[in-house]
């Protein structure tokens, strides 16, 4: 069977997610050392150990991540979360700087590594490259490539891939995106916060919800209506009209869906694909339930040459709306 | 979500009653200090947003509520006052809230499909949503608790027969294996 990897913001998510059928969560420490440094969210020390605890006296693992780029003399704050992951117990950790990597694999060489999609490996040599001079076991593969470009890579390389299956969509180019450092000075590579809460304003003016990062109105949703994360991705811009065009309002990075591949599953396991991730640390026990619950039947499905259950998720989706991203790109 | 507006609407006119609306937040507020002395790591999740004041307006409530996590206080005021000062407000229907609260529903998507609306320090409603969610609550049982016997069982019977006749979330939401 195809091994579910799941998110879990707090202890009580990682609960969650281990007791809907999950055989690895994902997680962070409570600070920058993580992509998802929010507030209220992630783990103390104390917590970190007691969910390894709780999963795997349930047959589940966990998995740390430590995937944001370290601040040049600041080493020591992403070197400890690592050696404490260890200390904990994790059953690996994930990590995007190679100098972090390669502290991690000198000074903890029995520590699993898996690569980080926030290092942005999309190809068999940058692959191979992670693989051969640090020992990495697993890449989590960027939400770039097609099932067929999946199965290619497999092809040139012997460590195990990961692939996301649900949940929100970055722009195309994770680790390198600084469009929230451009509005906020603060970015998920460095701060571990993609358009963070304190820089978010909501407003309601005159029947509408407007959303600002940063003071730049990014999007302008009815009141009561669906509305999108606030990031410059999925921000919804207007232009006036000029001497040859007319006024035009659009999203002009990407729209506001998230990615489910439920549907791709079987094709994902054909291409070689060890492990499906789901996104979403930043979401509650609820989601986390309910996400964990519907794929963990479909990749039981798909082990038993069974077709793919009907998505039933929509409502839990960005824009109430999801894709299949690149998988089957159609547009290039 | 199962949605009716009964049960906000029978509370109606008991917030207009004198002294219901500083009775219901004397109440509230004992219970929040017993959740906060039961479960610390709120008030640890909260980080900073413990300073923070939250204006909770249940839209069809009777009451608007100010929530004030550092001294612990709750209060209640009537929907045709004016709001109290606040950081951070939460605006959505009583069904959404409950079911938020009890980990039936997600935040992320009462918020996408327009249920809740958020105003304000969005930094401190986030960290508010999150303890709350690790905090697993159940509020029939932090009633209960406050409750000597026999009220206590019969509080426990009265919540599930208004969730059964309302739909509204009461309890937590238990993992199905």
């Amino acid at each position: 069977m195809m091994e579910l990897v799941c998110p879990a913001g707090t202890p009580a998510a990682l609960r969650a997610a281990v007791d809907a059928g999950a055989h690895t969560v994902y997680c962070g420490f409570a600070d920058e050392t993580n992509a998802r440094n929010f507030p209220g969210l992630n783990f103390s020390r104390e917590e970190m150990a007691a969910g390894v605890d709780y999963a795997v006296a349930r047959g589940a693992r966990v998995l740390v991540a430590i995937n944001t780029y370290p601040r040049a003399g600041a080493q020591v704050v992403w070197h400890r979360a690592v050696a404490d992951a260890h200390a904990a117990g994790a059953h690996a950790v994930i990590l995007a700087d190679p100098g972090l990597i390669a502290h991690a694999a000198e000074t903890h060489p029995d520590l699993r590594l898996h690569l980080s999609v926030q290092a942005a490996a999309a190809n068999p040599d940058a692959i191979n490259l992670y693989a051969d001079s640090f020992g990495i076991r697993r890449v989590v593969l960027p939400r770039v490539l097609t099932v067929e470009e999946i199965t290619a890579i497999n092809r040139e390389i012997d460590i195990e891939t990961e692939v996301f299956v649900f949940g929100g969509l970055c722009v195309m180019a994770e680790g390198r995106c600084s469009l929230s450092s451009w509005a906020t000075g603060l970015s998920p590579n460095m701060n571990g916060v993609c358009s963070p809460a304190g820089h978010v304003a909501y407003a309601e003016t005159e029947g509408a919800n407007e959303a600002r990062l940063g003071g730049w109105l990014i999007h302008r949703t009815p009141k009561g209506g669906p509305a999108p994360y606030p990031t410059l991705c999925k921000g919804c811009f207007s232009a006036p009209a000029t001497d040859t065009a007319p006024a035009q309002t659009g999203h002009i990075f990407e729209d506001p869906v998230s990615l489910d591949a439920t549907e791709l599953i079987p094709r994902l396991h054909k291409a070689g694909v060890t492990a499906l991730k789901i996104e979403g640390r930043q979401r509650s026990r609820a989601y986390v339930a309910q996400v964990v619950r519907s794929f963990r039947a479909a990749v039981e499905a798909a082990d038993r040459g069974e077709p793919m259950p009907a998505g039933l998720l929509a409502k839990l989706t960005e824009g109430q709306a999801a894709t299949t991203g690149a998988y089957a790109k159609t547009w290039r | 979500m199962t949605q009716t507006p009964a049960l906000p609407r029978l509370l109606g006119p008991l917030a207009l009653l004198p002294l219901a609306t500083p009775a219901l937040g004397l109440a509230l507020t004992r219970l929040l200090r017993r959740i906060a002395r039961q479960k610390p790591a709120i008030l640890a999740r909260l980080g900073d947003a413990r300073s923070a004041r939250f204006l909770i307006d249940v839209t069809d409530g009777p009451v608007i509520l100010l929530i004030e996590p550092e001294p612990r206080r709750i209060t209640a005021s009537r929907r045709d006052r004016p709001e109290p000062v606040h950081d951070a407000a939460i605006r959505g229907r009583m069904a959404a809230f409950l079911a938020m609260l009890h980990g039936r529903e997600d935040g992320d998507a009462l918020f996408f499909s327009g249920e809740l609306a958020i105003t304000g320090d969005t930094g401190a409603v986030l960290a508010l949503r999150n303890a709350l969610d690790d905090a697993e609550l159940d509020l029939t049982e932090e009633l209960a608790a406050l409750s000597r016997p026999p009220l206590d069982r019969w509080l426990r019977h009265a919540s599930a027969l208004v969730a059964r006749r309302s739909g509204f979330v009461l309890s937590r939401e238990e993992p199905q294996p």
